[in-house]
């Protein structure tokens, strides 16, 4: 049974087709990554699954997105949508609070209250998402005094503190610097033991180093899809080929 | 969403929507006040003579309620105000803009703005104690009670009005006209005469609009420094009653309350609401058809 | 080349700046010369006695005690109306109001009333706060009829506060399920305060500064007591200052100067405090 399922997905921005019949099925407990060059649709699709797209005018969608099965229109709520499928952005956008009231944000907005239950929770998030060191004497400083890295880092934490089960990332890395993109990497590579991660990334090395299965789009198709080693190393599609040996895009 | 989460978050939306329509309500609530009283008024006085006497005289025994020296009385201290504050804030926008250092702009901007800020109380205190003994040392026989005074200080004080609006505009030109103008030979002078004035033209016209729109507004300067003797006069050695000054002096007074000389006030007022409504919804529309024109 | 040209445009580049930077320095100048004038006028008046005495008709005995009061009542009572009202009606129209007729007709609207004079604003209240409302020539008539003065200014300052604040922290709110109000609430308002409480406090330097409505809907020239409730008769300091301003004797005149002292200081503190306030925000918002 997959995790997260698009049928036959079509997405129109206005009269743009982005998406063009797009089937797809990730499993539990991995990590997909959605390569593809520019305007591929590959954001566009991940924010199908979490319904963001919903929040920009003049959007048409066709299709099926299933979570656990559910239909993620018809069969479930927008907010408790998005309370199990959680997204980190590009650029790291931590609210102008404190720490401890970022990660903590989510949880006070399903209305938990007991202050131990927050405590704790943030203080468990923060160390899933390898933050917790180096910052648990400072809890109450401006997220915006942390660096890129930290701010991201700090951003999956207040993904993680409402307990998803998936999680989207939108080209995570691709804003910061070569060590914090290795560290949020590697992160990545611990938080598929207890999450479904999809990765969006135009980063092929990073596609190959972080994912099980990897996804290639082009113009609003999925061209192939398959277990990263065998994408790298053995393509069947001659765009994919030409496309991960860097001859295009 | 959950019934209850939907009904509360509508509710929210409704409140705000509702305190939105003050705005509303309240210029609704001007315009049928001034039309019904003043529908009132000319009930008992026939515009013809309000718009045609020359004489302003409801509070003496022999009644005439010709608007024209108010009329006079608000132009002439405006227009004064007007021939001091766009010449001198044309200039020194374009001294800002085009001459000035980046440091100098960023100190001397804010001053400038001070002048904005102080009560206009302040401004009336001024012309009536310095700028009217001042100017009576340079024209002998001018009257303690003036045009010319409160015109002037008047200027003084909407300066900022120009400048501020006038060097954003310049300073919303794109950089590659006037470079293309250096590029010619062209001085400083000429490009900003000939290329950066004109390409800002519209903001410029919105600033100088706004700045008549207050100039006509203003009542506090006038009050104290114009004397209250509505005449039909240009010459600004004399002095003078506005409009507003007129309908502040009518509030002050003991005219009881449903008399015709009470009314005289809403067909004051309602004279001028048009003057400035017409005038502001000019610059709001020349403002909207110019602002995406270097977008 | 036309050398003969090319110097005469430099000729008249240099006369222009020379002039254009005396006018500079002369604007400058008259705003020194206007605090000069009135800080050597009024400051040797400025005692304790001046902020305790009530008015009186003896220029020596008379201080700003009632029309302090009278300002500052007034402002509590205008802040109290204006305020929810302003910034709620500025957050729906820059958060929640779509792109449709309405909502351009309203900001039309909220232009225009920014530009109306303050007389008319009076002429509205003396109507209908102080006789359809029976509120009288009170203290609560003179605040509704500041708060809709002063509203303009709210709404527009709450409406570019909340624009300044990035797309991207709605995003992550509505990310983890936050709905509208929620993230409206909690994320967009406390990232816009910055910007909505400078714009408060340049609205309250404006109400403080208000004499011609006030006048217009009766509020009183000589207040020899202190307004102890909404309902009473008040008087404010630009009015007092009037007042003084008005007498011929030369010691109402020395007074009038040291009102406008203390008016001119609680302004300049109120906007320096609103230019820090948004400097700052500023700088914490754009990063």
């Amino acid at each position: 049974m997959y995790k997260l399922e698009a049928k036959n997905a079509n997405l129109w921005y206005g009269k743009k087709q982005a998406l063009k019949d797009i089937s797809i099925g990730v499993e539990a407990n991995s990590v997909t990554a959605f390569i593809g060059p520019s305007g591929c649709g590959k954001s566009t699709l991940l924010r199908c699954f979490n319904r963001m797209n919903d929040l920009i005018e003049d959007t048409k969608i066709r299709g099926e997105f299933l979570l656990d099965k559910e239909n993620i229109y018809t069969d479930m709520d927008i907010y408790e949508l998005r309370k199990r499928i959680g997204m980190v952005f590009q650029k790291p956008n931590p609210f102008p609070k404190s720490i401890f009231d970022n990660v903590a944000y989510g949880l006070r907005i399903i209305g938990e209250k007991n202050k131990t239950v927050i405590r704790d929770k943030v203080e468990l998030s923060l160390k899933h998402s390898a933050l917790w060191d180096e910052v648990s004497g400072i809890l109450n400083k401006s997220a915006l005094s942390l660096s890129g890295g930290q701010q991201q880092r700090l951003c999956i934490a207040r993904t993680l503190a409402i307990d998803p089960t998936v999680v989207l990332m939108d080209e995570p890395a691709s804003a910061l610097d070569p060590i914090s993109s290795a560290k949020i990497e590697d992160l990545i590579y611990e938080l598929k033991k207890e999450f479904t991660i999809v990765i969006v990334t135009h980063n092929m090395q990073q596609a190959a180093r972080v994912s099980n299965k990897t996804a290639f789009f082009y113009l609003g198709e999925l061209i192939e899809f398959d277990d990263t080693k065998k994408m790298f190393t053995n393509p069947q599609n001659e765009r994919t080929q030409n496309y991960v040996t860097g001859r295009f895009g | 969403m959950s019934l209850p989460i939907r009904k509360k978050e509508k509710l929210i939306e409704v409140l705000m929507m509702c305190c939105s329509f003050v705005t509303v309500l309240t210029t609704i609530g001007i315009i049928l006040i001034l039309t019904l009283e003043a529908i009132k008024f000319f009930a008992e006085v026939p515009i013809s003579d309000f718009l045609t006497d020359t004489q302003w005289t409801p509070l003496f025994s022999d009644k005439h309620f010709g608007i024209l020296p108010l009329l006079s009385g608000t132009l002439l201290t405006t227009t004064i105000a007007i021939v001091v504050a766009v010449p001198l804030g044309l200039i020194i926008a374009v001294y800002l803009n085009e001459y000035a250092s980046p440091r100098f702009t960023a100190v001397v901007k804010p001053i400038l703005e001070v002048l904005a800020a102080i009560p206009t109380v302040v401004y009336g205190f001024f012309a009536l104690q310095f700028v009217t003994p001042l100017l009576q040392k340079i024209i002998p026989g001018l009257n303690g009670f003036n045009a010319l005074s409160p015109g002037l200080v008047m200027g003084i004080m909407i300066i900022p009005y120009i400048t501020s609006l006038s060097e954003d505009a310049l300073r919303a030109v794109p950089r590659s006209l006037r470079e293309a103008s250096y590029g010619m030979g062209a001085t400083k002078f000429q490009t900003a005469f000939k290329v950066m004035i004109p390409a800002a033209s519209s903001g410029i016209i919105v600033s100088i609009i706004l700045a008549v729109s207050r100039a006509l507004g203003e009542t506090m300067i006038v009050a104290i420094a114009a004397g209250q003797e509505p005449k039909l006069t240009f010459n600004p050695m004399e002095s003078v009653e506005t409009i507003t000054t007129y309908i502040v002096q009518v509030s002050m007074g003991d005219v009881p309350q449903d008399s015709l000389e009470y009314k005289t006030i809403f067909a004051a007022g309602l004279t001028l609401f048009v003057f400035t409504f017409i005038l502001n919804n000019i610059s709001f529309f020349v403002r909207k058809r110019f602002q995406n024109k270097y977008e | 080349m036309n050398t003969r040209n090319y110097s005469r445009g430099k000729l008249t580049d240099k006369v222009f700046k020379y002039t254009a930077l005396t006018f500079t320095l002369f604007a400058l100048a008259i705003l020194v010369i206007l605090l000069v004038d009135i800080f050597s006028k009024g400051l040797a008046r400025i005692n304790w006695d001046f902020f305790r005495n009530l008015p009186s008709r003896h220029a020596n005995r008379s201080g700003i005690m009632t029309a302090m009061a009278g300002m500052l009542s007034l402002l509590f009572f205008t802040i109290i109306i204006a305020l929810p009202i302003g910034i709620l009606a500025g957050v729906y129209l820059q958060e929640y109001g779509k792109k449709n007729r309405f909502a351009s007709f309203i900001e039309i609207n909220i232009a225009n009333l920014a530009g109306v004079p303050s007389v008319i604003y009076g002429i509205l209240g003396l109507t209908l706060f102080v006789r359809i409302l029976h509120m009288g020539n009170s203290l609560i008539a003179g605040a509704f009829t500041l708060a809709l003065l002063i509203m303009p200014i709210i709404i527009v300052a709450t409406r570019e506060a909340i624009k300044a604040v990035p797309n991207s922290l709605r995003e992550a709110s509505y990310g983890m399920g936050a709905t509208k109000w929620q993230t409206t609430s909690k994320v967009v308002i406390p990232s816009a305060l910055g910007g909505i409480l400078t714009g408060i406090i340049l609205a309250i330097s404006r109400a403080i500064g208000e004499t011609a409505p006030l006048l217009v809907i009766g509020a009183l020239v000589y207040v020899p007591f202190i307004p102890e409730g909404p309902n009473d008769q008040f008087t404010t300091l630009p009015i007092q200052i009037f007042n003084w301003t008005s007498r011929p004797q030369a010691d109402f005149i020395i007074n009038a100067a040291a009102g406008i002292i203390v008016l001119l200081l609680i302004t300049f503190l109120l906007n320096g405090i609103a230019i820090y306030i948004r400097n700052k925000w500023y700088k914490k918002i754009k990063y």
